[in-house]
């Protein structure tokens, strides 16, 4: 009997990553890839290296470093942590591989949880290295063995580019073998090929174009890619990776006799492509994000002198942007066969609040731009990064965000441009260590005059707690340095340096003032544990409540925006909820005392 | 219908980020693979998950994507009760729509900025296009032992609309809730069962 069980895609992706035997696992956390390493690191007595690594660059080098000993690896990162580790990437394609080494790049079309919705397969193209593109969870899983595989036989790095829907979606998956055996690493010295000098670039380069060819035959033969010709029909469907399930299921649905190509690999299959345009007269790509498929059908066609009206997102009929579903291929359906499409009703009569996601009850963050907006008031400028605290964009201390450790950086500009507003900019622990360490000491060095919050909650907490240098353990929670971030900014040069709790609302005032009037990069560190894995780690706060006979319900406390604080429209008065995790802030709001520690 | 049409439910589950859609999802999903039934869902993470409004899609008998179409879902099941109406473009006309009548008031309603729906206008807002079975979880799972059990309440109401045998889904309720608080999930698996049956 064979094993099923019902899995997270990014679980699954796990799972594939084992059966492959992979030997060294690393990455940085970006939503929706994270699951994956938290995955392996959660596992028993591993038998493979796994780490949690600074950003997705360095992750990417100790990818390749491991499979330069010809043992296989991975490297895991969102679609924008590979615009970190483009560097390495892109030489890395001519320089090649000797064990299997797969950048696993997972996009997030419709920015559930996003800057921007870029198309990894555009990397795949512009590297010239093959891409696997699965359509589930199942395949997902079953495509790792194969790609570790395949990039052994070309000696090529491999990108696997699952989507949100894909990692964070979840199946019932068959299992596979797991492999026992190890490759023993030996790193061979072949400088011709590790050292990158123009006389080696050249000569790889060189290469790389030349197997083009044989990758693409080979990936036109594997399991990954099909074709289905109904005879007589005139009318084709190509999908692409998870939007040729969203395809298949209409078609099927629909009961419709078409011609169907699945294709789940780059570069695409052009043997199959070619079988099916010289059979139909129109054919509809559905693909998501960007127009790669369609693109190269266009050529295919042209190439080969082939009447063949291709549909898509180049003329309109898929929309380009958001991710695409059941209902969006029906509707290209529509417009291809020129049929009256519905006109959008909303169900919806009645007036609903919006709910956003917001910081939770007693988030020090909150605490943090709070004390913040005091000091530095509506005029000044809030340059601002990622993580959780870009929520603060509801407290009014967020006014930028481009990209990882960008805040600081970006402050400066703002400052050299000649801004005289005073400017104070926000980032977290986990992400000034990926990047915001590099602004920093730009910063300091080119003498900018702004204050640098680090918003230290001691966890990457976004992603879903992992580990970073600041807080003493690796991702399988074996203890390590702990980085000190204030030794660290005064090595850097930093002058001025204060470390305060985001809970006192006084004390770290007094340093937000402090650091208005310094001339120069002045750093406010605002420390205090994530409220979500402070309680994992056992912190326990008494909460607090509202004397009814104190409030005058003035709403300064509701303000604050916790969404443990509620109003009571008819006593008029202010009321705390179970949410409550006691950090105590907004009894120190309150002007008339009314909010009060429960005695225990 | 043939067999495997029979075990075909789209089920559409909305909330608020921590009330625990996904364990919800969780329990119907590792049944339906129990009980050898293909199953494929989807589910809110990372950022949009901060308190924000949450959606699962969940599709037994499906081997296909886990994106139920627009109008596609046969039961939508709604842990809060504003949550309900946000999704129901996924709901066929005529279908069920299971909801939780504790309402959870959102920042944008508490600072003043929008006003909170009447919950006996939402719910006959709801009625006029579909069957509508409502009742207050939270009390429920108050009475079953603890509040946090609301989620466990709204799986045992939509369990008898499921093609999965009531065993297996206790089965995996008791694999999947921590362990000191299965028989306060029992309790309230039942109750929620038990007012959908009823009513």
């Amino acid at each position: 009997m064979t094993m099923r069980e019902y899995m997270l895609g990014n679980v699954a992706i796990a799972r594939g990553l084992l059966e492959g035997g992979v030997q060294v696992v690393a990455g940085y956390p970006g939503t929706p890839s994270s699951e994956i390493i938290d995955t392996l690191a959660a596992r028993k007595d591993p038998d493979y290296h796994i780490e949690w690594s600074v950003n997705e660059k360095v992750a990417m080098e100790v990818a390749v470093g491991a499979a330069w000993t010809g043992v296989r690896s991975v490297v895991t990162m969102k679609h924008v942590g590979l615009n970190v580790a483009a560097d390495p990437f892109m030489t890395l394609a001519y320089a090649g591989t000797k064990g299997g080494l797969i950048a696993i790049v997972a996009d997030d079309p419709s920015c559930h949880s996003s800057q921007n919705e870029q198309d990894t397969r555009r990397y795949a193209q512009f590297a010239l290295v093959p891409c696997f593109d699965p359509s589930t969870p199942q395949e997902a899983k079953d495509m790792l063995p194969y790609a570790f595989e395949f990039s052994e036989k070309f000696e090529v790095p491999v990108i696997f580019r699952p989507t949100t829907r894909i990692s964070h979606g979840k199946s019932d998956i068959e299992l596979g073998e797991m492999p026992v055996e190890k490759t023993a690493p030996n790193f061979e010295k072949l400088l011709d090929r590790w050292v990158m000098l123009p006389k080696n670039a050249r000569p790889r380069h060189t290469h790389l174009l030349s197997i083009q060819q044989s990758i693409e035959d080979a990936l036109a033969e594997s399991p990954w890619n099909s074709l289905e010709l109904k005879p007589d029909a005139k009318f084709g469907v190509i999908g692409a990776g998870i939007a040729s399930v969203y395809a298949k299921e209409a078609l099927v649905e629909l009961g419709l006799e078409v011609s169907y190509l699945k294709i789940g690999t780059y570069p695409v299959p052009r043997k199959l492509i070619l079988e099916l345009l010289e059979t139909v007269d129109t054919v509809l790509v559905f693909e998501e994000l960007e127009p790669i498929v369609e693109e190269q059908v266009k050529m295919i066609a042209q190439e080969a002198g082939l009447e063949v009206s291709v549909f898509g997102k180049t003329n309109g009929f898929v929309p380009r942007e958001g991710e695409l579903d059941v209902s969006a291929f029906l509707e290209a359906l529509k417009k291809t066969f020129d049929l009256e499409t519905e006109a959008e009703t909303s169900s919806t009569a009645l007036e609903l609040a919006p709910r956003p996601p917001a910081l939770c009850a007693g988030c020090s963050h909150r605490a943090t731009f709070y004390s913040m907006k005091k000091v530095f008031g509506k005029d000044a400028i809030y340059p601002s990064d990622i993580g959780c605290y870009t929520l603060g964009i509801q407290n009014g201390t967020v006014e930028t965000t481009l990209c990882m450790g960008s805040s600081i950086s970006v402050a400066s500009g703002l400052y050299h441009a000649g801004e005289k507003r005073p400017i104070c900019c926000s980032i977290g622990d986990s992400t000034f260590f990926h990047s915001g360490m590099n602004s920093l000491l730009n910063a300091i060095v080119n003498k900018a005059n702004i204050t640098v919050t680090i918003l230290d909650n001691r966890i990457t907490a976004m992603t879903g707690h992992q580990p970073n240098p600041g807080v003493g353990y690796t991702a399988t929670g074996e203890p390590t340095v702990q980085v000190s971030l204030e030794e660290l900014c005064k090595a850097m040069g930093a002058e001025f340096v204060s470390v305060v709790d985001p809970y006192r609302l006084e004390e770290t005032q007094e340093a937000f003032k402090a650091a208005k009037e310094f001339e120069g990069v002045a750093v406010v560190i605002t420390r205090q544990p994530c409220v979500i894995s402070g309680k994992r780690a056992g912190i326990r706060r008494a909460p607090y409540l509202v004397d009814p006979e104190k409030c005058e319900g003035c709403k300064q406390c509701v303000k604050f925006g916790c969404p443990a604080i509620e109003f009571n429209e008819k006593d008029k008065c202010a009321v705390i909820t179970s949410l409550c995790s006691g950090c105590g802030v907004c009894a120190q709001i309150c002007k008339f005392d009314a909010i009060l520690e429960v005695k225990r | 219908m043939s067999q495997a049409e029979q075990k075909k439910l789209d089920l559409l589950i909305t909330g608020v980020g921590g009330q625990g859609a996904i364990l919800a999802s969780d329990i119907i999903g590792k049944a339906a693979v129990t009980s050898g039934i293909p199953i494929r869902a989807a589910e809110t993470h990372g950022m949009a998950q901060r308190g924000g409004s949450v959606v699962n899609h969940i599709r037994v008998g499906n081997d296909y994507g886990s994106m139920i179409p627009k109008k596609g879902a046969d039961l939508l099941l709604a842990l809060e009760p504003m949550e309900a109406v946000r999704y129901l473009d996924f709901l066929k006309d005529g279908g069920v729509v299971i909801v939780n009548t504790q309402p959870i008031i959102p920042v944008t309603v508490t600072s003043g900025l929008t006003k909170y729906p009447e919950v006996p206008d939402i719910l006959e807002f709801l009625s006029e296009k579909y069957i509508v079975k409502a009742f207050n979880a939270d009390e429920l799972a108050y009475e079953a032992g603890s509040r946090l059990a609301m989620n466990v309440v709204m799986v045992g109401a939509v369990s008898g609309y499921l093609p999965i045998p009531k065993e297996i889904i206790l089965e995996s309720v008791k694999a999947l809730v921590p362990q000191k608080t299965i028989e306060v999930n029992l309790r309230a698996f039942e109750a929620g069962r038990q007012k959908v049956e009823e009513s």
